[in-house]
């Protein structure tokens, strides 16, 4: 079957992710000096989606709360930057955590409601958040200087770096992504990520078991809305400039798209989810403008039918034809039970049969 | 208050289109307990049809039927080809799909007819006539009156034709129908065509006045939510009623609160689908969800 086996838990299992990260690593600080200033831009607005699209798969993916509404938490997190580079003079790395700690906030709040709408109902209410930001911008022109926008002076690198503008806003996007994605794949694994399983797929079980649902739906939220508005100021870096053009539904759409395609309850899917928000657009606008969106949209689709767990369930299913990773449940770590568990979970959902719509 | 009850016609007239496309979603949602979020979309994407038809040199009446029949057999199509395979299925997993189909059917709509938006013809009379002070647009009659021919006609075919019970059946028990020889799949494929039907009727009522392009059924489709939310997702009763309310509430709103005026009405569905779900989230005629723990 397999080419090779791997005893779980042991140094070779250890030894093979290590190696996997560092390659990771290694292409990740290559890229800028690969390419050119344009794609290094276009590779930044991957790190930024990125972080937008794991947060939002940590709501979604892992505690099962449907949020049409991201783009407005990314929204609010590039406008909080915006607005405080603009009218004050504090640096800019201060911003990025102003903008998480707001849509903190923000999501704190509106997963109080949350708790009340599950499912479809969760859906509207975000949808509707999500078509009402452009139009709420530009009402509000004297803070965000309405369909206008505001302009930012953008971060410039330290001389005493040696790096291009390009470079240097990759690099810090990158910074702000890493820890972010440890952060995630850390909680995923221990008690916290099984507790949001659990709260997903049952939530009197999960009830039963302990899990507090009220503070880990509104945690969740705000925890996925930090990230988003995190991913919001560094679009600020990015772009120099925020518009209510820039966060139209089609923002939350390709959030949504996002964590599909790459793998929902996955941390690394969003990496993949990013990639393909960035280039397909890109791409696909050669032929025709409209094209992205049919491919977005026949990709959703396809892959709820055929490969529900994105491109990361691609990439397991293939690896486990490679390598087998033996072992049994006693004696392991946290995190191994914990990755199991996330896992499982997928192949639930993948057979679910008729649950109760009408929640 | 010539103006109130001026505004309060125009809501209704408004809020009619609202109901229609509700009636849309209320009936998928009954038949097969999925909220199709492409509702509006499918609506858009007939309403192009209707116009191209016009277009390649149709009368404008022979054009409309056309499109309506062919929204009727897409939506059967749809439902067959795309909804069919995860009927039944979380409701994430639903929920994508017709997300997807959203997005499809939207850049669909942009690939063949571009972006730009377009006027569409009038079905309705113009002109209007002036009641005890209160002009009344034949327009605004006609869509109410458009309205009510198909609430009653629908009742008709739900209560009084053979395919309506089997359609209520299928919708009450798949499994018990489908003994007694129901064929619950082509019932199901009527429904979403129905809906379809209903969803062009809205789009080619209210494109006169928004003017056509692949985005002017967004709008529409939260004021729906509005309207069935309202009504409650699983009553037809409902989404008329509640697709007057919310026309009216948003007319009026739009009028006399100052902050809101003509470009916040948005919130005037939003503040109602959240306060209606967070008070009474069965909406006032929908029946309560039952769930066995």
């Amino acid at each position: 079957m397999s080419l090779f086996t791997v005893e779980r838990g042991s140094t070779r299992q250890t030894q093979l992710r290590l190696a996997g990260l560092t390659v990771l690593a290694v292409v990740a600080v290559a890229i800028p000096f690969l390419f050119g200033p344009y794609r290094v831009s276009q590779f930044t607005l991957v790190l930024i989606y990125a972080i937008a699209v794991l947060g939002l798969n940590l709501l979604v993916g892992y505690s099962g709360q449907i949020s049409l509404g991201h783009g407005a938490f990314f929204c609010l997190g590039a406008y909080t930057g915006a607005i405080l580079l603009d009218r004050t003079s504090i640096p800019h790395l201060l911003t990025v955590p102003a903008a998480g700690l707001v849509c903190f906030a923000a999501g704190l709040a509106l997963g109080l409601p949350a708790l009340r709408l599950r499912g479809l109902y969760l859906a509207l209410v975000t949808l509707a958040i999500a078509i009402a930001t452009p139009v709420l911008i530009k009402r509000f022109d004297g803070l965000t200087g309405g369909s206008q926008g505001i302009s930012i002076q953008q971060p410039k690198p330290p001389a005493s770096l040696g790096l291009a503008d390009d470079q240097f806003l990759y690099f810090l996007s990158l910074v702000v992504a890493v820890p972010l994605f440890w952060f995630a794949s850390g909680i995923v694994r221990r008690n916290v990520g099984r507790a949001l399983i659990a709260m997903r797929d049952d939530e009197t079980a999960a009830r039963t078991m302990g899990v507090n649902l009220a503070t880990f739906k509104t945690r969740a939220f705000g925890l996925s809305a930090a990230y988003a508005g995190v991913a919001g100021s560094l679009f600020t870096f990015a772009n120099g400039f925020v518009a209510p053009e820039s966060f139209t539904l089609t923002v939350s759409f390709a959030f949504l798209a996002a964590i599909v395609v790459g793998g929902l309850a996955t941390v690394a899917g969003a990496l993949f989810g990013a990639l393909f928000i960035v280039f397909v657009p890109v791409w696909s606008s050669d032929v025709d403008e409209a094209l992205s969106g049919v491919i977005y949209g026949a990709t959703l689709i396809a892959c709820m039918y055929v490969f529900r767990g994105g491109i990361m369930g691609l990439l397991r299913s293939a690896w486990g034809r490679i390598a087998e990773v033996q072992g049994t449940t006693t004696g392991r770590s946290d995190d191994e039970v914990g990755e199991e568990v996330a896992v499982a979970g997928d192949v639930r959902r993948t057979g679910a049969g008729a649950r109760g719509m009408r929640s | 208050m010539e103006r109130f009850i001026q505004l309060v016609i125009d809501g209704i007239a408004i809020g009619s289109i609202y109901g229609a496309l509700a009636l849309a979603l209320v009936l998928i949602f009954r038949s097969t307990g999925i909220v199709n979020f492409a509702q509006g979309e499918m609506a858009m994407f007939s309403t192009f049809v209707a116009w191209a038809l016009v277009q390649a040199g149709l009368p404008l009446g022979l054009a409309l039927l056309a499109a309506l029949a062919a929204s009727f057999g897409g939506g059967m199509l749809i439902e067959r080809v795309i909804i069919r395979p995860v009927e039944g299925e979380d409701p994430l997993t639903i929920l994508i799909v017709t997300l997807g189909l959203f997005i499809l059917v939207n850049s669909g709509a942009g690939w063949i007819w571009g972006f730009n938006n377009r006027g569409f013809p009038r079905a309705l009379p113009g002109g209007s006539t002036t009641v005890a002070g209160v002009r009344l647009s034949y327009e605004s009659l006609g869509i109410v009156a458009v309205l009510l021919v198909v609430v009653g006609l629908l009742w008709l075919l739900f209560e009084k034709t053979k395919l309506g019970l089997a359609m209520r059946a299928a919708a009450a028990n798949p499994a018990s129908s489908r003994l007694v020889g129901i064929s619950v799949g082509r019932t199901l494929a009527i429904g979403w065509g129905l809906a379809a039907l209903l969803g062009a009727l809205a789009g080619v009522l209210v494109a006169p006045q928004l003017f056509l392009d692949v985005n002017f059924m967004g709008g529409v489709l939260v004021y729906s939510f509005a309207a069935a939310t309202l009504g409650g997702f699983d009553s037809p009763k409902g989404a008329v009623i509640g697709g007057w309310i919310i026309g009216v509430a948003e007319t009026l709103a739009g009028d006399y609160i100052g902050f809101i005026g003509s470009d916040l009405t948005i919130l005037v569905p939003l503040a109602i689908i959240f306060g209606v779900l967070l008070v009474r989230p069965n909406g006032l005629f929908g029946s309560p969800e039952v769930v066995r723990a």
